[in-house]
């Protein structure tokens, strides 16, 4: 079985500072991460070849450092990376990458074996959007399994997958064709150690380099800022609200005042709140 | 935050420049949509916020606000239909069929992606949900057009484009963006993000309805099955009028019987900060913030959260935010309005019996009437 699962490289959002002025991103000694939803897909994808055999090879589209993240996704255990980059990518929306993106998986499938399974996390941490995974599927025309908790079984045979899908309300249980296209949910897995070894292969394998050129991407015009059709016209920091909150005083009260003090608060500020608490509790 | 400032609108470098010529195929592109989710026979309340977005949006293009409605031929479909007149449409295309008995990807992406082909909207709303996630991103793909995930405020600009504005990085910053010379202009916008509107009772308006050009054979995907939440996961902790929570502050998996124990007795629903559900102290659907629900109480009660971007994104939309935390400097105070600099693990007992003292003969009082 050939997996191929798409990664991406971002910054640990949780480090990110705007700078007080001139409301940009201060990006300098921000450390960089596999997106963390991704590593679930990762995950998954090597369970399944640990059954299944096969291939695992993982893609990324980004600048020439997200190889980085290619080296730590073999460290993990996947067989083979491939990073798309060329100054055309720059400034891709979700059109544009998830466009780049399949035709690269395309190309990876003439170059390397056919995918039966692409994954992609559920989203990005610093995008956000979980539009690319849907956009790959629908220009592969892989069948489309977004939100997936569980896959409960493979037939190699058949070619015929079923899974467990997040859905509002409840789990949808789906079954559907190889090959397909599945966004993991969080917390489906944990990533494993890769071995020794591993990270010492890891080390001295090669990554595939392709330029837009290499993965066959002949229209450059829907690459990149060209192809993108959402554009990013202004960029600004939260409006911080006037004040901030009224403190309630705690010095040299008990507990008790201070809780009377606060619930009186409350009902000053909004009175109709008498009318709401404990209505639904049925105590 | 004390990095936010006043808000100064700043042009993204490189990308201010690029100029919009609407081409000649786009120009007939009229009137607002918005996608109404079917969920187990219920419109899912999401649909009916982007309605009173939508509306505002259509009234200041001075263009008609349609509603879309999937599912199954039937009861459902019909109900779906008047609440959206009810709740502001003018007109609802409807794509009634067997295949839209229950979500999957293909007929529902068909079945959009036609009507959008067939009727030309310029702008397409859909909630930030599992289903409409899944759903905008193929159909936007199929029609060539841009998406805008997850937006906060919608707004139309003077040249009648949509500027749909969503918090990047994590919601440190927010960025406005504008789908140039493609139509339609698609956005998502998560539940309880935007204000439910008024429900009005008005005759039925316009009704156009369309044939499914699939048939299940054509479908490859099949529902074997669904199961649905259990009681607790059900907790609808989007919709909650009151909502107490809990962070990392409390320390330990079992000081949140604290939190628990105050949310039953005011009845409210309870949430935790992420840290909680990473480290398995509460379920996921339980997690308030940019990675979990976004809520719209009328208070809520945040026991031990710092007030980090991330979750304050989340419970921004409240009436009344109420903090407790031992830090006087922790960045909830910048945006609660009312703050206690107390340990919450004493405090909350504490609360939970002045209002069980207070408020229990007001709701037996409740209860008999
Ligand atoms: C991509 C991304 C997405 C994220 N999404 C979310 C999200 O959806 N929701 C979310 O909540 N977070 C999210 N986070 C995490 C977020 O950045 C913060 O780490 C998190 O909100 C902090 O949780 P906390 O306030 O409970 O814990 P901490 O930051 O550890 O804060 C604990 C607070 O409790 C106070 N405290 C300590 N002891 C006591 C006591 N006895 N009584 C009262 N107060 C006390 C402390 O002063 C402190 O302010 C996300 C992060 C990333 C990177």
């Amino acid at each position: 079985m050939h997996i191929v699962i798409c990664i991406k490289q971002v910054p640990d959002s949780a480090q990110i500072r705007v700078h007080p002025v001139t409301n940009t991103i201060m990006r300098q000694g921000v450390p960089t991460i596999i997106n963390p939803y991704d590593l679930f897909a990762l995950e998954e994808a090597l369970k399944l070849r640990d059954v299944h055999g096969g291939e695992v090879t993982v893609l990324t589209m980004g600048p020439p450092m997200a190889e980085d993240s290619l080296r730590k996704a073999l460290g993990y255990g996947a067989d083979r990376a491939v990073l798309l980059t060329d100054r055309y990518f720059a400034g891709s929306d979700t059109l544009a990458t998830s466009f780049a993106l399949s035709q690269a998986i395309a190309k990876i499938g003439e170059t390397f074996g056919r995918p039966d399974i692409v994954f992609t996390g559920k989203q990005t941490i610093d995008g956000d959007t979980a539009q690319v995974g849907p956009g790959i599927a629908k220009r592969l025309d892989l069948s489309q399994l977004t939100y997936v908790a569980k896959i409960a079984s493979i037939d190699l045979k058949t070619r015929e997958i079923e899974v467990a899908r997040r859905a509002e309300g409840g789990t949808q249980l789906l079954k559907s064709r190889l090959p397909c296209l599945i966004t993991m949910l969080e917390d489906t897995n944990e990533i494993r150690r890769g071995s020794l070894q591993q990270a010492l292969c890891a080390a001295r394998s090669q990554v595939v380099k392709w330029t837009a050129a290499d993965a066959g991407i002949d229209d450059l015009t829907r690459c990149g800022l060209r192809g993108s059709p959402t554009v990013v016209k202004r960029v600004f920091a939260p409006t911080a609200r006037a004040e901030s909150a009224a403190q309630i005083d705690t010095a040299e009260k008990c507990l008790q005042d201070i809780a009377d003090e606060l619930i009186a608060n409350i009902l000053t500020r909004r009175p109709a709140l008498e009318h709401e608490l404990a209505f639904n509790s049925g105590t | 935050m004390s990095t936010a400032s006043q808000a100064t609108p700043r042009l993204a470098p490189g990308r201010s420049g690029v100029k919009k010529e609407l081409p000649d195929r786009f120009k007939d592109y009229r009137h607002v949509w918005v996608f109404l989710e079917l969920e187990r026979g219920n419109v899912h309340p999401v649909s009916f916020e982007l309605l009173g977005e939508g509306r505002k949006l259509a009234d200041k293009l001075e263009v008609q606000l349609a509603g879309v409605v999937l599912g199954p031929p039937g009861e459902m479909v019909e109900d779906a239909v008047a609440e959206a007149f009810a709740y502001g449409a003018d007109l609802v295309y409807i794509v009634d069929a067997p295949p839209l008995a229950d979500y999957r990807n293909e007929p529902f992406a068909k079945a959009l992606t036609d009507l959008v082909n067939t009727h030309k909207p310029e702008i397409l709303l859909l909630g930030a949900t599992t289903l409409g996630r899944d759903l905008a991103g193929s159909v936007a793909t199929t029609l060539q057009t841009g998406l805008t995930a997850d937006c906060t405020e919608l707004d139309v600009d003077s040249d009648g484009s949509l500027a749909a504005t969503r918090p990047t990085f994590g919601g440190s910053l927010l960025c406005t963006i504008y789908t140039l010379n493609y139509r339609p202009q698609m956005a998502t916008v998560r539940p309880r993000v935007m204000p439910m509107p008024q429900r009005v009772d008005k005759p039925v308006g316009r009704v156009m309805r369309h044939k499914l050009s699939l048939v299940e054979d054509d479908i490859v995907t099949k529902v074997l099955g669904f199961l649905p939440d259990n009681q607790s996961a059900m907790a609808n902790l989007a919709y909650a009028d009151v909502v107490v929570a809990g962070g990392l502050g409390l320390g330990a998996a079992e000081n949140l019987q604290l939190v628990k124990k105050l949310a039953r007795a005011i009845g409210a629903e309870h949430g935790c900060s992420r840290p909680l559900v990473q480290k398995g102290w509460m379920p996921a659907d339980r997690q308030i913030g940019q990675t979990g629900k976004t809520i719209r109480p009328k208070l809520y009660i945040a026991a031990g959260i710092s007030g980090a971007i991330q979750h304050r994104v989340g419970v921004e939309g409240a009436d009344l935010i109420v903090a407790i935390n031992t830090d006087p400097n922790a960045p909830i105070f910048e945006f609660a309005h009312l703050g206690i600099v107390t340990d919450a693990i004493r405090f909350l007992p504490a609360l939970t019996e002045a209002f069980t003292r207070r408020l229990s003969p007001h709701s037996r009082d409740k209860l008999a009437s």
